[in-house]
């Protein structure tokens, strides 16, 4: 064995030229572009469905045609003759092992939680739901033998609508009827804030069900050496799966690795532990044999769990001025057929968030949660927060209406003064900073508000066919999911801290490790930036792990605008652990007191002498351990777990005109100004990506997707011929600008902006549609705003409602 | 995508390709697969054999021929809409070609599978009906011609016999003195049309000399607005045009789907088409 020279080695790596100069300019704040994208854009990647393993084995599932019904019998027999099939089973093959698919939060005393089994055994409640599975050595075979499987049904009714579903006489979802829960909130003397009240609007809005379409169909592998599962799925939450399937399948979680490769999105619709990952994971344990299941996308706009759904009934009760006194929300949320892993959560992250930015003394929110046959919802972009903000944003348009005044006057009577915060607002949550008079200006005069209200009102008086429109959206939200404290005593049942660990390399290059499951976020870019500022090392010299339970062994995953507010402080923290220690490494090799050390620019500098010892320099050090003082290990590595004390909350202000064809119906955006705050911004081009694809997404809710149904619950829009994404042809050009109000609840001052443009877009677009009709007595269009929809609310017909 | 088993033939003659067909009633020509391959993913249909014609020669690509226009059955929408040949003597169907769908799928999809596929809701089949575009059909027996009003039978069904091939179809030119216009109403840029409208009108001394009116997804083929060319013929370019468009609907059927009733493709008929001849027309 050579004996190592660690001077030698040390210049060596200082000469190689590996280790890059700091630029000297800070990284945060930069627009770098992506160290994801180059790998990604030109195909170097590793989505589950690419994953290869020695001897892999298909799954299908076969999936039941008729939304509610008793399976009397299931016969596999002809499809295990089929060549290439090693297996076939039903339901019941599995009944004794797979569990019930958990519910992670239990939002009521009341709540019911059925039995969710991954494949029916005996009813099945959704169209869509897997009833059977073939395992083939391709899925070609497996898709030939799944029509050879016989399934015989007894209709049982379907129950599609939720008011129905309350009745007495409805048939019922499970047997314990179809309600899951019922919850109710107060703050204040409602019924004073109502009695008498000058000014009362109540109007009922529809959320429309919405299937998450991430890019990336999903897709599952799973597989054991006889001792230790490995499941690669394309999921968010690596983590929180892994805690689940143990408890789940009874596998030991220290012997179950859980791989999220390259995710392509996600949306919420990943935050899930599904039927297809337990089952994988039972088949390779049955078979021996490594098992994908890979998804079509027919396939997954009847299975991925959908998003929204819910039925609004608010009323707001305000002074003659316009100040509002109080809000009533009463929220049916469409549950579907099973409460999946935070199902009945989703409504009740809306719960304080219907207040949105406004200042009143009174607030009451009940919902119920409803069973359909219907796929279950969850998380959908945002949460329950898009929800809650379109009902306040719509409502403040209809009391401007009422008062004749402009819908940003209603909103400057009503919203908290910048030097009012920190603000508690009526449901209780802490606002920490914002500043709603600034971003709205800034959009105004971006806008040119004035001169399209001047348009607005000269065709009208010409009687334009094309009418104009003009939408407003104050919007704050809650990020940064969530203070462990705050989600106990929502009976959630996980905490919401997150974790980042460091390690220094020999050669002086960063590994960062955290917890958080990036799916198109670019977090291994943030969190270099973060990383280098911190460390001082550059931003090239910084790689970030993460994804795999067996790397990163700690973490809570990526969801709720929650992976910078906590995962990049994590990783903040972490690195000022590392320059702790390396601070009394430096001081010992220095010869100095720590104190009197000041470190810039990657280096610890004795004050006043020329003396100083590059971080690089210190990993050696550490790495050679020749000479190290007293108590100090031979590692900078640390680790951080951050738990923030409260949410932050970014705002802004979102306009939207539109021309609206009354003799057609079209509607076409014709400009569209986001001006977001969402505290301090770590990466603007990354920021700027999040708002496009967050005002596209929430667009789309407002004028193009609807998951439909029909009465006998089939699912109309299976494919993206009828389920319809816009494409950059149809959005127009946006205008994006931010105002920089700092949080006070992290070192960072970062906010969050995953959902934003989600939060903000949708009421943007409907309330521009509204206000472009309301002079013809048009005061709501039922999303998404179609073409048919707004020409039958111009005829005073169906599909709109008229006052 | 997974579709059931099917054989696969490349053909390496026509003559090949039309024996296939004719000696088995389930086998399909696969031509761009456009229209075909959703079909098969989605196993809404079960063909025995895939006839691929997409290496046969001289089926493909544009010719002026005097008095028409040639277009080659595998000619691709993209090679269609950029032909100086089509911009310049029929100038509608580039029009209407640059509506379908989207650049992927104009690079692959062709002319002639477009139209053989007869979907009401294509874009081709009212452009070539208001052309009064002749299908050319090729077998064993040899060549036959179908005039575009004999050509659409019903909802993806043509007038095209088992072991017969599309190879091209002749656009007559109008010659001078027509404006066009392909009206295309969608809710995005790759959706199919909701309703559409081919115009081509004739204009004289300010007057409408001659219209034709080919009207998309209005029924379970590719439809004429007869009533509404009868109506125009004559007419002052101006206010009476609105009047005369007010027929377009008449004796339509729509199809009723998630985003359309009847009555509304009804009216978007009348709309459209009066959008359609004024731009045509050369209204302001």
């Amino acid at each position: 064995m050579t004996e190592l020279d660690a001077g030698l080695v040390g210049e060596q790596i200082a000469e190689s030229g590996q280790v890059a100069e700091p630029s000297g300019r800070r990284e945060i704040g930069r627009a770098r572009r992506r160290k994801e994208d180059a790998r990604l854009l030109t195909g170097h990647t590793r989505w589950t469905d690419n994953l290869q393993q020695p001897g892999m084995v298909q799954v299908m599932f076969l999936r039941s045609p008729m939304a509610h019904a008793r399976i009397t019998r299931v016969d596999v027999s002809a499809a295990r003759e089929l060549p290439g099939v090693l297996a076939a089973f039903s339901g019941r093959d599995f009944a004794d092992e797979q569990g019930s698919l958990p519910c992670a939060w239990p939002v009521s005393e009341d709540i019911v939680i059925p039995d969710h089994p991954p494949m029916a055994v005996s009813e099945v409640r959704y169209v869509g739901e897997a009833v059977a599975c073939v395992v083939a050595t391709d899925r070609y075979r497996a898709a030939d033998a799944l029509e050879a499987v016989e399934v015989d049904y007894e209709p049982l009714p379907a129950v599609m609508d939720m008011h129905d579903a309350l009745t007495p006489d409805s048939p019922k979802v499970h047997e314990s009827g179809n309600k899951a829960f019922s919850t109710t909130i107060t703050s204040g003397d409602v019924e004073a804030a109502f009695r008498d009240a000058p000014v009362l609007i109540d109007r009922t809005y529809i959320q429309q069900r919405l299937i998450p379409s991430a890019m990336e169909p999903r897709a599952v592998l799973a597989s054991t050496d006889g001792d230790t599962f490995t499941l690669w799925s394309s999921t968010q939450i690596p983590h929180v799966l892994r805690v689940m399937l143990a408890v789940t399948t009874g596998i030991p979680e220290h012997r179950l690795r859980v791989i999220a490769p390259d995710v392509g999105g996600g949306f919420g619709s990943k935050l899930q532990v599904t039927a297809e990952e337990v089952l994988c994971l039972l088949l390779t344990r049955r078979l021996g044999r490594p098992v994908k299941w890979s998804e079509s996308r027919s396939e997954g706009n009847l299975t991925v769990h959908h998003g929204r759904d819910q039925i609004q009934h608010v009323r707001l009760a305000a002074e003659a001025d316009g100040r509002i006194r109080g809000l009533r929300v009463e929220l049916l949320a469409d549950m579907g057929a099973y409460l999946m892993l935070v199902t009945p959560g989703v409504p009740m992250l809306g719960a304080s968030m219907f207040n949105g930015i406004y200042k009143m003394d009174a607030y009451e929110f009940a919902c119920t949660g409803v069973f359909t046959t219907k796929m279950p919802t969850d998380a959908y972009r945002g949460a329950g927060r898009p929800e809650a903000t379109y009902a306040i944003e719509r409502v403040m348009d209809e009391l401007a209406a009422e008062l004749g005044i402009d819908p940003l006057e209603a909103r400057r009577r009503n919203w908290i003064r910048h030097d009012e915060f920190p603000y508690t607002t009526v449901s209780g949550l802490t606002y920490d900073s914002g500043n709603y008079e600034a971003a709205t200006e800034r959009a105004m005069a971006l806008f040119g508000y004035d001169k399209l209200r001047a348009e607005q009102a000269d065709r009208r008086d010409r009687g334009d066919p094309v009418q104009l429109g003009i939408g407003v959206s104050t919007y704050t939200e809650m990020c940064g999911l969530a203070p462990s404290r705050l989600l106990g005593m929502a009976n959630y049942g996980a905490g919401g801290w997150e974790h980042g660990s460091v390690r220094m390399l020999p050669t002086g290059k960063v590994e960062v490790i955290t917890g958080t499951s990036p799916h198109g976020q670019g977090h291994v870019t943030s969190w270099s930036q973060i990383a280098a500022d911190a460390l001082g090392v550059p931003f090239d010299d910084i790689t970030v792990l993460h994804g795999d339970t067996a790397v990163a062994h700690k973490g809570m995953d990526t969801y709720g605008s929650r992976s910078l507010v906590i995962g990049g402080v994590a990783v903040l923290q972490a690195c000022e652990k590392v320059k702790d220690k390396a601070r009394k490494l430096a001081a010992h090799l220095l010869e100095c007191s720590p104190d009197d050390l000041e470190f810039e620019a990657g280096a610890f500098k004795v004050r006043g002498t020329g003396a100083s010892k590059t971080i690089q320099e210190l990993a050696f050090a550490a790495f050679t351990a020749h000479d190290l003082p007293e108590g100090v290990e031979a590692r900078l590595d640390s680790d951080a777990t951050f738990d923030p004390d409260n949410y932050s909350f970014p705002h802004g202000t979102h306009l939207c005109a539109v021309e609206v064809d009354t003799e057609t119906g079209m509607v076409k955006i014709r400009s569209y100004v986001a001006v977001d705050d969402v505290g301090k911004v770590v990466n603007p081009l990354i920021v700027e990506g999040q708002v496009h694809g967050g005002i596209a997404q929430g667009v789309a809710q407002a004028l193009f997707e609807e998951a439909v149904y029909d009465a006998d619950g089939n699912l109309l829009t299976a494919t993206m011929a009828d389920y319809l994404l816009p494409s950059a042809a149809d959005l127009p050009a946006f205008t994006t600008d931010r105002t920089e109000t700092p949080s006070t609840g992290n070192p960072l001052g970062v906010k969050g902006v995953g959902e934003a443009g989600t939060i903000a877009s949708t009421p943007a677009v409907v309330n521009a549609v509204v206000d472009a009709l309301r002079p013809r007595g048009v005061r709501d269009v039922q999303m998404p705003c179609t073409p048919e929809r707004v020409w039958r609310a111009v005829q005073g017909t169906r599909g709109g409602e008229r006052s | 995508m997974i579709p059931a088993r099917f054989d696969y033939l490349r053909a390496d003659s026509l003559e090949e390709a039309c024996q296939a067909l004719a000696s088995d009633e389930d086998a399909k020509v696969l031509a761009g697969g456009q229209s075909l391959l959703p079909l098969l993913r989605l196993r809404l249909s079960y063909p025995t054999t895939l006839v691929d014609i997409g290496r046969l020669p001289g089926l493909s690509g544009v010719e002026d021929r005097g008095d028409h226009v040639h277009i080659g059955a595998m000619t691709t929408h993209d090679e269609v809409m950029r032909s100086p040949v089509v911009n310049a003597a029929c100038p509608l169907v580039a029009m209407a070609t640059a509506t379908v769908a989207d650049p992927a799928v104009r690079h692959r999809g062709t002319f002639g599978g477009s139209l053989a596929h007869g979907d009401p809701a294509g874009d081709l089949p009212a452009v070539v009906l208001a052309l009064d575009g002749v299908f050319v059909a090729r077998s064993e027996r040899g060549e036959r011609d179908i005039p575009a009003a004999e050509f659409f039978v019903d909802y993806l069904e043509s007038s095209l016999r088992p072991g017969e091939i599309l190879a091209g179809v002749r656009i007559p030119k109008l010659g001078e003195g027509w404006g066009y216009h392909y009206e295309k109403f969608h809710r995005t840029a790759q959706a199919w049309a909701i309703v559409g409208v081919a115009a081509a009108v004739k204009r004289s001394n300010g007057a409408i000399q001659e219209a034709r009116v080919g009207l998309t997804n209005m029924g379970s083929t590719p439809l004429r607005a007869r009533a509404v060319e009868a109506a125009l013929r004559g007419v002052e370019v101006g206010e009476q045009v609105r009047p005369a468009c007010e027929a377009a609907a008449e004796g339509t059927s729509p199809p009723a789907d998630l985003h359309a009733q009847p009555d509304y493709r009804r009216h978007l008929a009348k709309v459209l088409t009066y959008r359609a001849i004024g731009k045509a027309a050369g209204a302001p």
